[in-house]
């Protein structure tokens, strides 16, 4: 039986809202039953594993943004700093310790409390957030320490020394922390559930990868910033599951079915856009309007890469081997989601040519110094070996005190006018 | 190397020897480092907090401790965003304002800043620009293995850099070296709290600090000079409390906020460039000196905002610090836009109330020129706590 047209176009983002209310059902369900539950990051989330113990997933970070698109955040983060955490510190965290001091209180449901909390290096301030856990209700904390590129484009090669210490490293950490499961859950390790999750992840790594692909079409098939970040929470809270590979086989299909049709996101797709950096949450329809209205779309966002946790390289498992395979694919995962956000230089390069990108947006935020920290450069630097034009805007993803709205506006509005005499330029020179 | 790059001192008493400390530490076109280069030698930069310089001594070179400056960021301003603190900005400035010219820079992943920092710095400078991944995961029992790998691999990238090879014996006259130092920084700070009238927070702060500009032999003969004249000097105790300055561990407040501190307290501990006094004891020169060096970074360390270790919860590393020192009081600070020193700030606070340890909360950024508001602060908690 085919699937009537009419029902495939917009599919991607109806399953993935309705993914995202089961899911957040899922996490109110295990704080009230207290059944054990996994904090985890977005970067590196180790879901392979803590799947196979039947922790539930909760992703501190997508709890926050939640308060952020539904506009509360501002409640949050008051509350946080009202307990002597710095304005100048991530909204992420604020939002979280205030949900905490909340008893798991959420616009979307009730948060549990972390059974365990497992994070990588992708991001310090990981390590910082979840020491406040540690203090609060004496979490076991395991970090899986990821070590990333020395320096541009060293991505070891595989047969090199340093990969191999690296990879060794990584691995018995994993031992190290299916130990610590067994030991806090009481089941037994099961290699065969680890070979069924690994095989979920895959077929999402590899469905993931092939949709940002075939955003190279044009007119562009979805938006990073808005449908993208739909697609991004069903991959991050669904990784590993039978569900989670049925929504990316699913999305693929959509998405050949448009390139197809030649159905795209914008009706009018005047301009394609890059985005680098984090979403504007606390005005994220309004934000991207403020694009689209142009006739703007981004058609990639160095976002889906590094939030992804690196899977958007669609590294599959090798399931007869599973734990030096999964350390292997953490490895490079995280690492490359590292390199999304410190060493993105050619992959922007890439994007430009790839995904015929007419404009790059960089969208620095107060919150988050690993993301940002470096984007002035690299924009300087992007510049001098692409003619191509840029826009460089700062806000936040969670703090609407450090948003402003109309100066945004103006910004962007002077890019596109930018943007539109460059273009008419071309089309006289053409 | 054979010529002594700061020799300034040299026959003079212990003011002027402080005096010429000052000028050097303060000097930001590091003429100082510009004599080591003019005499041949090379040069590589590592970013705050820690860093294994014994690896970068035994080739040959210079280590130098990247920690910013008084400067205005001016050519480096363009390449950060807001939000960030300063020293990312004044440190990449000393490069581009080639007030310090390195054969290498290495940074670490201390915080979510600065493991930017040498990306941002790979993109300005043809020198190689890495970053040295200290283990994370301190817990772990293959992180010794890891990071004995990880600066192996290090000192291949710096013998290519100084074109030798280091020996394991170089490298052991090397730790012995550091041993050295950090037993004389040892003594300073012994000085500080058992009779810290006798020097002041900001003198202990100049000396401790040139030893990360300066070539490490140079740096223990001076504090082998140094320190038995302060043990005799002649200066009498004042009625000043005690007290601990906590939040130095990575950017430095200027030296007219330790000025400040000094009139209104005597401070017994800190965590300022708490790197160069990051191992605690003698490092071994028996057996695998690099494996010894991995291990004491580990091992034998003391405690930061940046490392997480299980066995070390910094809450309680504060409250130890404060202790052992006799110290009546806390001053615990942050760098403007320092996360992991903000963060801290709140967990430190708890638990210093909970031992019923006064603190003073404040914040500082190196470049910082008023102090007007910090001495009134600081007059009025200590006032509050004298007359309690």
């Amino acid at each position: 039986m085919t699937t009537a047209p009419e029902s495939i176009v917009g599919r991607g983002n109806r399953d993935g809202a309705a993914l995202f209310r089961q899911w957040f059902e899922k996490i109110t369900q295990t704080a009230e039953k207290e059944q054990n539950a996994a904090y985890v990051f977005v970067m590196g989330s180790i879901s392979e594993i803590l799947r196979t113990f039947d922790f539930t997933m909760v992703f501190p970070e997508i709890n926050s943004l939640q308060t952020a698109i539904r506009r509360v955040s501002d409640e949050y983060l008051d509350e946080a700093e009202d307990q002597g955490y710095s304005p100048d510190i991530c909204g992420y965290v604020k939002a979280d310790v205030a949900v905490q001091l909340r008893g798991g209180e959420h616009p979307m449901g009730r948060i549990p409390k972390p059974t365990i909390g497992v994070l990588t290096n992708a991001c310090n301030t990981y390590i910082k957030w979840a020491e406040i856990w540690e203090r609060m209700y004496q979490t076991p904390i395991f970090t899986i320490d990821v070590p990333g590129s020395r320096e541009a484009g060293s991505l070891n090669p595989q047969n090199e020394s340093n990969y191999k210490n690296d990879l060794r490293y990584v691995e018995i950490q994993l031992q190290e922390l299916i130990s610590k499961c067994e030991e806090i859950t009481g089941i037994k390790f099961d290699p065969d559930r680890l070979r069924e999750v690994l095989g979920y992840s895959n077929d999402m790594s590899r469905g993931w990868k092939k949709v940002l692909e075939l955003n190279s079409n044009r007119p562009s098939l979805f938006n990073a910033l808005t449908d993208g970040t739909v697609y991004l929470g069903v991959a991050n809270c669904f990784r590993g599951t039978e569900i989670g590979s049925k929504f990316f086989s699913d999305l693929v299909e959509e998405m050949e079915y448009k390139a197809a049709q030649g159905i795209g996101t914008l009706t009018d797709e005047k301009y394609r856009l890059g985005f680098v950096g984090v979403p504007c949450y606390p005005i994220f329809r309004h934000f991207n309007e403020f694009f689209t209205d142009w006739g703007g779309t981004f058609v990639n966002s160095t976002y889906l890469w590094f939030a992804s946790g690196g899977t958007n390289h669609g590294f599959e498992y090798d399931l007869t081997n599973p734990i030096e395979s999964l350390a292997e694919g953490i490895l490079l995962n995280v690492r490359g989601a590292m390199d999304s956000m410190f060493y993105h230089e050619n992959a922007l390069i890439d994007m430009i040519d790839n995904q015929f990108v007419d404009g790059m947006v960089f969208h620095p935020i107060k919150s988050c110094r690993t993301v940002s920290t470096g984007l002035a450069d690299s924009r300087r630097s992007l510049m001098t070996k692409r003619d191509i034009p840029s826009l460089f805007i700062e806000s936040d993803m969670m703090d609407k005190r450090v948003v402003s709205e109309a100066q945004l506006k103006n910004r962007i509005d002077a890019f596109f006018e930018g943007l539109a005499v460059r273009k008419q330029r071309e089309s006289i020179t053409a | 190397m054979t010529i002594k790059i700061f020799d300034a001192w040299q026959g003079l008493p212990l003011d002027g020897i402080l005096e010429q400390c000052q000028i050097l530490v303060e000097d930001t076109d590091y003429n100082a480092v510009k004599r080591w280069r003019e005499d041949g030698g090379k040069i590589v930069g590592h970013f705050q907090v820690y860093f294994p310089e014994e690896i970068v001594h035994a080739a040959g070179m210079l280590p130098f401790k990247v920690r910013g400056a008084s400067v205005d960021a001016t050519h480096s301003d363009s390449r950060f965003g807001s939000y960030l603190c300063s020293i990312l900005k004044t440190s990449l400035e000393l490069a581009m304002s080639d007030r310090l010219e390195l054969e290498m820079f290495v940074s670490h992943p201390i915080c979510d800043a600065a493991r930017n920092l040498a990306a941002i710095w790979g993109r300005n400078f043809d020198y190689p620009c890495q970053i040295l991944y200290l283990p994370q995961n301190a817990n772990s029992s293959h992180s010794i293995n890891y990071l004995k790998d990880e600066y192996d691999r290090l000192k291949k990238e710096i013998e290519t850099i100084a074109g030798k090879k280091i020996t394991d014996d170089d490298l052991r006259a090397s730790l012995a070296v550091f041993n050295e130092n950090r037993k004389l920084l040892r003594e300073l700070y012994a000085i500080k709290r058992d009779s810290p009238w006798k020097i002041t927070a900001t003198e202990a702060y100049i000396l401790m600090a040139i030893g990360g500009m300066i070539p490490r032999e140079e740096h223990n003969e001076l504090l082998s000079h140094t320190i038995p004249l302060i043990k005799s000097r002649d200066v009498k105790s004042q009625d000043k409390m005690r007290i601990v300055i906590e939040g130095g561990f990575c950017e430095q407040p200027p030296l007219d906020f330790l000025r400040t501190v000094d009139r209104y307290c005597y401070v017994v501990d800190d965590d300022l460039l708490i790197g160069l006094r990051w191992i605690l004891e003698d490092i071994s020169l028996d057996g695998d000196p690099m494996f010894n060096l991995a291990e004491a970074y580990l091992e034998k360390s003391s405690y930061s905002p940046v490392q997480h270790d299980l066995r070390k919860p910094k809450e309680k590393m504060l409250v130890d610090r404060i202790k052992k020192s006799k110290a009546e009081a806390a001053i615990v600070t942050a760098a403007k836009m320092c996360e992991p020193g903000l963060e801290d700030q709140v967990t430190y606070t708890i638990a210093l109330e909970e031992e019923n340890i006064p603190f003073f909360i404040g914040e500082f950024e190196e470049n910082m020129t008023s102090f007007d508001h910090t001495e009134i602060q600081l007059e009025t908690f200590v006032e509050n706590l004298l007359f309690d």
